[in-house]
């Protein structure tokens, strides 16, 4: 173990997969000499050459096409959206193709693709580089989105999603790449994608959350245990496909759920696990289901973006309200 | 100073830069409507022999009786979606012969008789029109691998995966290229900009063809650019860049046999404009052409068919007759009614199999739906 951010964790990942796999490649916008924009791929050229790290031309659609591509000649490409506000630009390129391919070619071709995109706000970006846009490719069949929240997963996740044989969105928050370190094992290791894990174990409520969501959660659950409330925070990781009996598990336990989200409100994750919890376990609720998201408006312009973004305090009143009810 | 006023002047002309543009663009013709060699150099370049004018020519009757069969299965309600070919023989048939089984077909929904001649069986071609997954099992009737996509409803995106596959060529250091095909309307989407441009970015073995039939279902070539030549685009990314005489066989197989050697070598993409003619509908889906163009155009059209032209010289070889066509037309009319048999006797598509190929393991959801609709027999 040894403490590392959140973004060496995801390049130590990315170094561990080129290793291991010369079929490995990684390219995209500026991700070669420079390092990529949040430097996720720094050294990576210099030690692999630029045959297996390369930048590719401005265009994302192409990007995309070139992974897809690369697949029939043995690859397993890493591709880089420079952030996911970007991702229109390769829409058909992974949800008309990637995603499509393997149904499509009844089950004879894999797409071993990963899609890696900083996502997130809270840095004062200018507009479309902080959207929170899981919901709208997690309804797209075909492709897993992971969505870590910690420099550990971050990089267990991510060899995974490099193992995986099906397209993986792999979205890393923009805020934590620095912000968060945390013990990260060493040499190669991967986490299962589809499996959500607790964080925080408790028992009067649980908080459900995913990616930049999960440490708001955390605060928020160190702030009820200091009210004498225990609360379990189960961290999603992969927010498609949903990891249903983990959710079932924390429903059961406590009966009582908050969902938090980063994203906009309207028909998001927090509305797909909601719906989940009420189809498939509603006789285990004690109170409604309670849910923090950001506004329906789109991502704001830097100077409201603080008033924007969901707070650990709003979480906090949130479960008291929740666990209040009788 | 006197050279760089001059220059400025002409930089400055931008009536003079359209004229420019017009002039470098000469169409390749070796063999024209009438069946007569207009360039005798290129026929001895393109090194074809008898044998080779008997495979395209049959490659281009193929073509024309499938296409004959499926409007006419459409119309009786045994056939799903098709995309006619009548008119583009020599554009799909030439073309594609000058590739090699290790070779990458991208193709787009009206290319598949490209597939079929790479060896996809054409009861998979069927399958694939009626909407079943089968079909896009891309293995001979042995087993074998066929190098190709499945023909693209999206018209850019084949264009862009091409780059992919001929930039994957390259590293393996393959002697192969990807060739893809789109239309001119396909040129207008930014995928195929995005696509020449990246296999001409990284010097890749592509080979790109815009087969210019005249129509994008009902907008014709005029809407969609202004540019005079479609093949200027690929200047636009620095790629060798031709205007071929789309119903030459000869001049097709020429362009596309020299495009793939400079393509192998190293030296990056070519694009290639065919200029044709869609002598039909856009598809066996409603569609009606007197809607958006005459008759007299079509009959003009017509006249001027890759078949006409290649029966008239190949006659005049003394290699080709009207009993070995009207044999060969027999024999693959009995080819395609034997295709039909074993495609008719596929089972119907199965949602459950469909659940069961979207992720290689499905999620839980995923299971609970696979076990509810094979409950059903779906």
């Amino acid at each position: 173990m040894a403490v590392k951010s959140y973004i060496d964790a995801v390049r130590e990942a990315m170094d561990l997969a080129l290793e291991k796999d010369n079929n490995v490649l990684i390219f995209g916008e500026d991700v070669g000499k420079n390092g990529g924009v949040f430097r996720a791929t720094d050294g990576l050229q210099a030690k692999y050459g630029e045959d297996r790290v390369f930048n590719t031309p401005l265009a994302e659609s192409g990007i995309g096409g070139l992974a897809i591509g690369l697949t029939t000649q043995d690859y397993r490409p890493i591709m880089e959206i420079q952030f996911f506000g970007f991702v229109f630009e390769v829409m058909d390129s992974i949800a008309g193709q990637m995603a499509r391919n393997r149904y499509r070619f009844n089950g004879t071709r894999n797409m071993p693709i990963v899609v890696r995109s900083p996502y997130g706000g809270g840095t004062k970006t200018p507009e479309m580089h902080a959207d929170n846009l899981e919901g709208m490719v997690a309804q797209i069949p075909g492709i897993r989105v992971v969505m870590p929240a910690n420099p550990a997963d971050a990089k267990g996740l991510l060899l995974s999603a490099v193992e995986s044989n099906d397209p993986v969105v792999f979205l890393e928050n923009i805020h934590l790449y620095r912000s968060m370190k945390g013990d990260v094992p060493q040499g190669y290791y991967t986490t299962p994608l589809d499996k959500a894990a607790v964080v925080h174990e408790g028992t009067d409520v649980s908080i459900i959350s995913y990616g930049g969501g999960v440490p708001v959660a955390l605060k928020a659950a160190e702030e009820l245990d200091k009210n004498g409330i225990s609360a379990e925070v189960l961290d999603l990781r992969t927010v498609s496909p949903l990891d249903i009996q983990a959710i079932g598990d924390t429903v059961t336990k406590t009966g009582r759920v908050v969902v938090v989200q980063e994203a906009q409100r309207m028909a998001g994750i927090g509305a797909s696990i909601m719906s989940e919890i009420s189809e498939r376990f509603i006789l285990s609720l004690k109170a409604p289901i309670g849910r923090i998201a950001a506004p329906d408006s789109v991502y704001p312009f830097g100077q409201a973006e603080n008033d924007w973004m969901i707070k650990s305090d709003d979480v906090v009143a949130k479960v008291m309200e929740v666990v209040n009810y009788d | 100073m006197r050279d760089v006023i001059v220059a400025n002047k002409e930089i400055l002309d931008f009536d003079n830069q359209m004229q420019v543009q017009d002039d470098v663009f000469p169409i390749l013709h070796i063999l024209d409507s009438d069946g007569e060699i207009v360039d005798s150099e290129s026929l001895q370049r393109a090194q074809l022999t008898e044998e080779d004018f008997i495979n395209i020519m049959k490659r281009m009757l193929l073509s024309r009786q499938l296409d004959i069969r499926s409007t006419k299965l459409a119309k009786q309600g045994r056939f799903g979606f098709f995309a006619p070919t009548a008119g583009q023989e020599a554009s799909q048939m030439a073309s594609s012969y000058a590739f090699k089984d290790d070779d990458w077909l991208m193709p787009g929904y009206r290319d598949i008789p490209q597939i079929v001649v790479k060896g996809w069986p054409i009861w998979k071609a069927i399958l694939w029109s009626r909407g079943h997954a089968l079909g896009n099992v891309f293995t001979t009737e042995e087993g074998k691998p066929v190098n190709s996509w499945m023909p693209q409803i999206i018209i850019g995106a084949q264009y862009v995966e091409a780059a992919g596959i001929a930039l994957g060529m390259k590293k393996r250091q393959k002697d192969a290229v990807a060739y893809a095909y789109t239309g001119e309307g396909g040129s207008s989407q930014g995928d195929f900009y995005e696509g020449v441009n990246f296999a001409g970015a990284y010097k890749a073995n592509a080979v790109f063809f815009i087969q210019n039939n005249g129509f994008a279902i009902s907008t014709p070539r005029a809407m969609q650019t202004a540019a005079t030549h479609l093949a200027a685009k690929g200047w636009a990314a620095g790629v060798p860049s031709i205007v071929v005489d789309g119903n030459d066989p000869i001049a097709v197989y020429l362009a596309s046999k020299e495009a793939r050697a400079w393509a192998t070598s190293g030296k990056g993409p070519v694009l290639i404009e065919t200029l044709t003619n869609r002598l039909e509908a856009h598809s066996t889906a409603g569609d009606d052409p007197l809607r958006y163009r005459t008759q007299a155009d079509i009959d003009a059209a017509w006249k001027k068919e890759p078949l006409i032209r290649t029966r008239q010289y190949m006659t005049g070889q003394g290699i080709w007759d009207e009993d070995k066509e009207a044999a060969y037309i027999t024999e693959v009319n009995a080819l395609i009614d034997d295709q039909i048999k074993i495609a008719d006797k596929v089972s119907k598509q199965k949602i459950s199999d469909f659940i069961k190929n979207t992720l290689e393991v499905p999620s839980y959801a995923m299971a609970e739906q696979i076990t509810k609709f094979e409950s059903e027999g779906k």
